[in-house]
């Protein structure tokens, strides 16, 4: 017996829509096996990761400080993968992003007008675009693979920052401990109320996802993206510019990351220190995906995997499941979600291996 | 043949779905029961948060995972002391591998908000988020390790004097290598780092003034294959002697294995290197974390600034082992007389790297410039990065 | 050179030899999936479950090629989830090879729980007899530990699999023009399968060198981005082995000479130098692609590509 797929005719709509829900199915199922075989009472494991959370007012704020870098990260991951520009180093485009939008609190520490918060936020976009140029001038110069351009970058714009915060742009007043001197108020990105955790980089967020979905869905330009991602050929022949949509999507994706960057920052932690990179970058693929490159889908697929950070931790706390649990549970959920999406574009069948009739004869092989 | 393999789908398809019903009318059975037993739970856990009112919480953030057998292995140690000083009357709880900074906060306030009486946090960086949880939180007291920020009144630092013990290793290198020199293998250039290379090197001086220290800075606290290489590189270099401000036992690995010795690094690591450790600079956490809970028990905590050595049994020397008697009594007698407070290290005649005088004879170092420490004394083969 | 005395520089190539040596396996592996037109970015999730999978076995069995036996094993059938998807379920290469790392890294922290802080059984260097007695190059070549001589004989015997065999002509063919192979009559599904599991199987021994020769101990996470090196060494090498070979230990080099440069006194930032392994292979990616000509000959036309027989 074999597994074989057959294309649809016509890509499945109930499969477009349920798929992600089989997807979180599966993994609450291998879940709850997981729970058992650790010796936790699945029900509670599950309960305490996913339905907890939501409950207190408090951890939503949380899942919400979460999801907002991934959210904003994943929306521009989903025109670069759209476009098939795997653009896999958003952890290094975030970081310069931060390290950008930090020059004007830096050098022009007392600087107080309303017009700082913008220009650091605009500094912000511009570090992290400017980042995502590298990459993408050398795919589209000299067909250099960005996958792995972009992600040694990840590596280089660890180690500028380390530099600066250690040497440069270190707080003298700091005792010599790395990080920069902490941000004037009006370079702060303010939260929603007095000593809330949820800043406006959420905003940020949101906005993002509306203005991409748009794009995406309604110019024509988010056609021609989606053209020259599915079928290169096809784009070539309708005189798209593939190489002007690779730097196009890059520097979308890259400033989207930066500003993520810089309200981190410039949010929740008020000055640049080594610390900055939490792997944001890389979880957010994981949204991107499980939001299947559609800015709405990023926006609860973010959600989604903020829950299960904030839930993680509770379980960390009340059940004593480690951490390595929650990375677990994020790797099954991509598998799953991967796996269910196949179903839209085939059916499947099971084949006797000796069945002649799909033409393909096995056994033979290397 | 299409016929019989539409047909054969289509009852596998109503087989399927029939199943998948079957399945979750058994889930949503299993949850009935489950949701039931929950409750039950729910009604004990409720009758034992009553109990647990009356005793005093006391919380730990870790940097690490508490099997590292350095850094984080030692405050676990500590943790476990309060449980089996203090009894009955406390309970512990703790997360293990928190990442520093802002992403700290979360936790810490989880902490806060879930009945902790006392917070220990337990790396530099967690220190702005431990501030702005200790305003969030009035009522809860804060305690965190090696900072120097205090912002309100519930937050308490303290630290230890790690540097004395280097000193004593500087002078057990002095006497036990061959080649003269030393190797360091250093994480970040901040003063407690810088602070114990000084340190050693001028306890190795003060054996034999033309000693000398090859450091390299691996720009991590952990990473095991990279403090390997480093390790490696440093013995190629010639030296004959390892010590480390990193966390892992890599480096003792390979002094062991290329027949060298080693000292430890926060926590014993005698199993690492039967033959090659000669000793170990202990964190011995335990005494403080019991006082300052017992001082929350009794309401009498306040805010201090706390920074102990050996004489306080903050700092301790694993046992002097894989060296000559005379070597282990000299060990012996400067960690006594450290204790004692006869010897202090950062105490003149003591030149900067430059050549300029930093501490005339007899002079003794302001704690303010130690805590800052970002220059190397004589002798030192480095140049400090900045 | 530097004031080095002969001894000194065989032992700064023999730490060069175990700094390139995971990479060079994983690499090696990797070289064959892409060549079959299959590009899995899942290499560090393989490596890491080969490092805990053979430090367990050794711990529990007491022997560290027992360990490294497991290693391989873990490796190969931790890849099969990745060939399922891909293959079977004609999955995006990209996203499930990022979702088999984020899983291994995840999953090997789990199962090395009860290990860590454990001393594990180093694996020995085998000196062989006569051989490892030859001056200077005896103690490089044959002074050494198995995992080394896999390496080095698995480099050679894949570059004699690929262009000297007509297993190696299929290969190759599946991954250039899949529909062409399949036309041949070539099985594409299950020789790219068989490529992948290769690929695990060499991911895991890599991972196992880690744990059981490089640092014998158990650290989550202590593969430290070697597995994305391995596949910036593929595409350096253009898809050849003996570049692959030249590759590994030229970054392999850079790796230890980091720490010499600074150890010698000279003032560069440590930060500079710590960068400088993948400043150098991005340089590296940036020659081999601008020479169209050399690329085009060995890059597999079919890399990343879905395969699903027509009907």
């Amino acid at each position: 017996m074999r597994l074989e797929l057959i294309k649809r005719g016509n890509p499945s709509k109930t499969f477009s829509i349920f798929s992600p829900f089989i997807a979180l199915l599966l993994t609450f199922v291998t879940g709850a096996i997981m729970f058992m075989l650790l010796g936790k009472n699945p029900i509670t494991g599950l309960y305490t990761y996913f339905i907890e959370p939501l409950i207190d007012p408090w951890t939503r704020e949380q899942i919400l400080v979460k999801a907002t870098p991934l959210i904003l990260i994943a929306v521009g991951l989903a025109v670069c993968f759209r476009s098939s520009n795997w653009n896999i180093g958003a952890e290094g485009q975030y970081i310069i992003g931060g390290m950008f939008g930090a020059i004007i609190p830096v050098y022009f520490n007392e600087w107080d007008s309303p017009l700082v918060l913008p220009l650091v936020m605009m500094m912000g976009m511009i570090g992290g675009a400017l980042y995502a140029y590298i990459p993408a001038i050398l795919k589209s110069k000299f067909g250099t693979n960005e996958i792995l351009t972009s992600l040694m970058l990840v590596y280089v714009a660890q180690q500028i920052v380390d530099w600066l915060v250690r040497g440069p742009w270190r707080n003298p007043a700091g005792m010599g401990f790395p990080g920069t001197k902490d941000f004037n108020e009006s370079a702060i990105l303010p939260s929603f109320y007095e000593f809330g955790d949820a800043h406006y980089g959420s905003v940020f967020a949101l906005i993002a996802v509306i203005l991409a979905w748009f794009f995406l869905s309604k110019t024509i330009k988010g056609f021609e993206i989606n053209i020259i991602g599915e079928t290169p050929r096809a784009a070539k022949f309708a005189g798209f510019d593939v190489k002007k949509m690779t730097i196009f999507a890059f520097l979308i994706s890259g400033a989207l990351a930066g500003l993520a960057g810089i309200a981190e920052v410039s949010g929740s932690v008020e000055k640049l220190d080594d610390k900055l990179s939490l792997g944001y970058g890389f979880t957010a693929i994981i949204v991107a995906f499980l939001g299947r490159l559609n800015p709405l889908g990023i926006l609860a697929a973010g959600l989604i995997l903020a829950l299960t950070y904030i839930g993680g931790e509770g379980a960390q706390i009340s059940l004593g499941i480690s951490d390595r649990a929650t990375r677990v549970f994020q790797g099954l959920l991509l598998f799953f979600v991967l796996a269910c999406d196949t179903l839209i574009h085939y059916r499947f069948r099971w084949v006797k291996t000796v069945d002649n009739i799909s033409g393909t004869k096995s056994g033979e092989g290397t | 043949m299409k016929k019989i393999l539409i047909a054969i789908l289509g009852i596998a398809v109503v087989g399927g779905g029939y199943y998948l019903y079957n399945q979750n009318q058994t889930a949503k059975m299993t949850a009935m029961k489950a949701m039931e037993a929950q409750k039950a739970a729910e009604a004990k856990e409720e009758a034992e948060k009553v109990a647990a009112l009356a005793k005093t919480k006391a919380c730990f953030i870790y940097i690490g995972p508490t099997g590292d057998f350095g850094w984080t292995y030692q405050h676990d140690q500590g943790r476990k002391q309060i449980e089996a000083e203090l009894g009955d009357a406390v309970e512990t709880a703790f997360l293990e591998s928190v990442p520093e900074s802002a992403e700290a906060q979360r936790p810490i306030e989880n902490f806060a908000r879930n009945g902790c009486d006392i917070i220990f946090t337990t790396s530099f960086n967690y220190m702005d988020p431990t501030n702005k949880a200790a305003k969030k939180h009035p009522n809860v007291k804060f305690e965190h390790a090696t900072g120097f920020k205090r912002e309100s009144d519930n937050v308490s630092t303290y630290s230890s004097k790690f540097y004395q013990g280097r000193y004593v290793q500087g002078q057990i290198a002095a006497k036990m290598s061959k080649t003269g020199v030393a190797g360091y293998i250093a994480s970040f250039p901040i003063p407690e780092v810088v602070r114990g290379i000084n340190a050693f090197i001028l306890g190795a001086q003060s054996v034999n003034p033309d000693f000398k220290l090859k450091v390299v800075w691996v720009s991590t606290w952990f990473d095991p294959p990279k403090e390997a290489d480093a390790a490696k590189a440093l013995i190629d270099q010639g030296v004959d002697i390892i010590t480390q401000h990193t966390d892992s036992t890599a480096a003792m690995q390979v002094a062991s294995d290329r027949g060298i010795k080693a000292f430890g690094q926060a926590s014993d690591m005698i199993k690492f290197g039967p033959k090659t450790q000669l000793t170990a600079i202990i964190d011995d956490w335990g005494p403080y974390y019991v006082e300052r809970t017992k001082a929350v028990i009794d309401g009498t905590w306040k805010q201090s600034d706390t920074w102990r050595g050996m004489a306080e049994g903050n700092v301790v020397m694993a046992p002097f082992t894989n060296m000559p008697d005379d070597v282990a009594a000299m060990a012996t007698k400067t960690t006594a007389d450290i204790t004692s407070g006869a010897v202090e290290p950062f105490t003149g005649p003591i030149m900067k790297q430059d050549g300029t005088v930093w501490l005339k004879a007899g002079e003794k170092s302001d704690i303010g410039t130690l805590l800052g420490m970002n220059f190397y004394v004589k002798g030192v083969d480095d140049k400090l990065p900045n | 050179m530097f004031g080095f005395s002969l001894d000194v520089w065989i032992s700064i190539i023999i730490s060069v030899c175990a700094a390139s040596t995971p990479l060079l396996l994983a690499a090696t592996g990797e070289l064959i999936v892409e060549r079959s037109g299959v590009l899995n970015l899942g290499v560090e999730g393989m490596m890491i479950m080969g490092a805990v999978a053979g430090f367990s076995a050794a711990q529990l069995s007491g022997s560290p090629y027992v360990g490294a036996l497991i290693a391989v094993f873990a490796g190969a059938i931790f890849s099969l989830l990745f060939g399922f998807l891909t293959l079977t379920l004609v999955a995006n290469q990209v996203a499930t090879g990022l979702a088999l790392t984020i899983l291994g890294l995840g999953l090997s922290g789990m199962i090395g729980e009860g290990f860590v802080g454990q001393p594990g059984i180093k694996m020995l260097p085998i000196e062989i007899p006569l051989l490892s007695d030859i001056p200077i190059i005896g103690k490089i070549l044959f002074g050494q530990d198995i995992i080394f001589y896999t390496s080095i004989l698995l480099v050679f015997a894949v570059g004699w699999f690929l262009f000297k065999t007509k297993a190696g002509l299929q290969l190759r063919s599946v991954g250039d023009n899949h529909t062409s192979a399949h036309a041949l009559g070539i099985n594409v599904i299950k020789t790219r399968y068989l490529a992948v599991m290769f690929g695990g199987a060499c991911a895991g021994l890599a991972g196992a060198h880690l744990s059981l020769v490089y640092v014998p101990q158990w650290v989550e996470g202590m593969t430290a981005g070697r597995g994305w090196i391995a596949l910036a060494l593929v595409v350096f090498s253009s898809w050849r082995p003996m570049r692959l070979l030249v590759g590994a230990y030229l970054f392999g080099a850079v790796t230890i000479a980091q720490f010499h440069v600074q150890a010698l006194g000279i003032g560069i930032p440590a930060q500079f130098l710590t960068s400088l392994p993948y400043i150098a292979t991005i340089i590296v990616l940036v020659i081999i692609a601008r020479n169209r000509r050399m690329t085009m000959i060995n890059t597999p036309a079919s890399l990343g590509k879905s395969f699903v027989p027509d009907r």
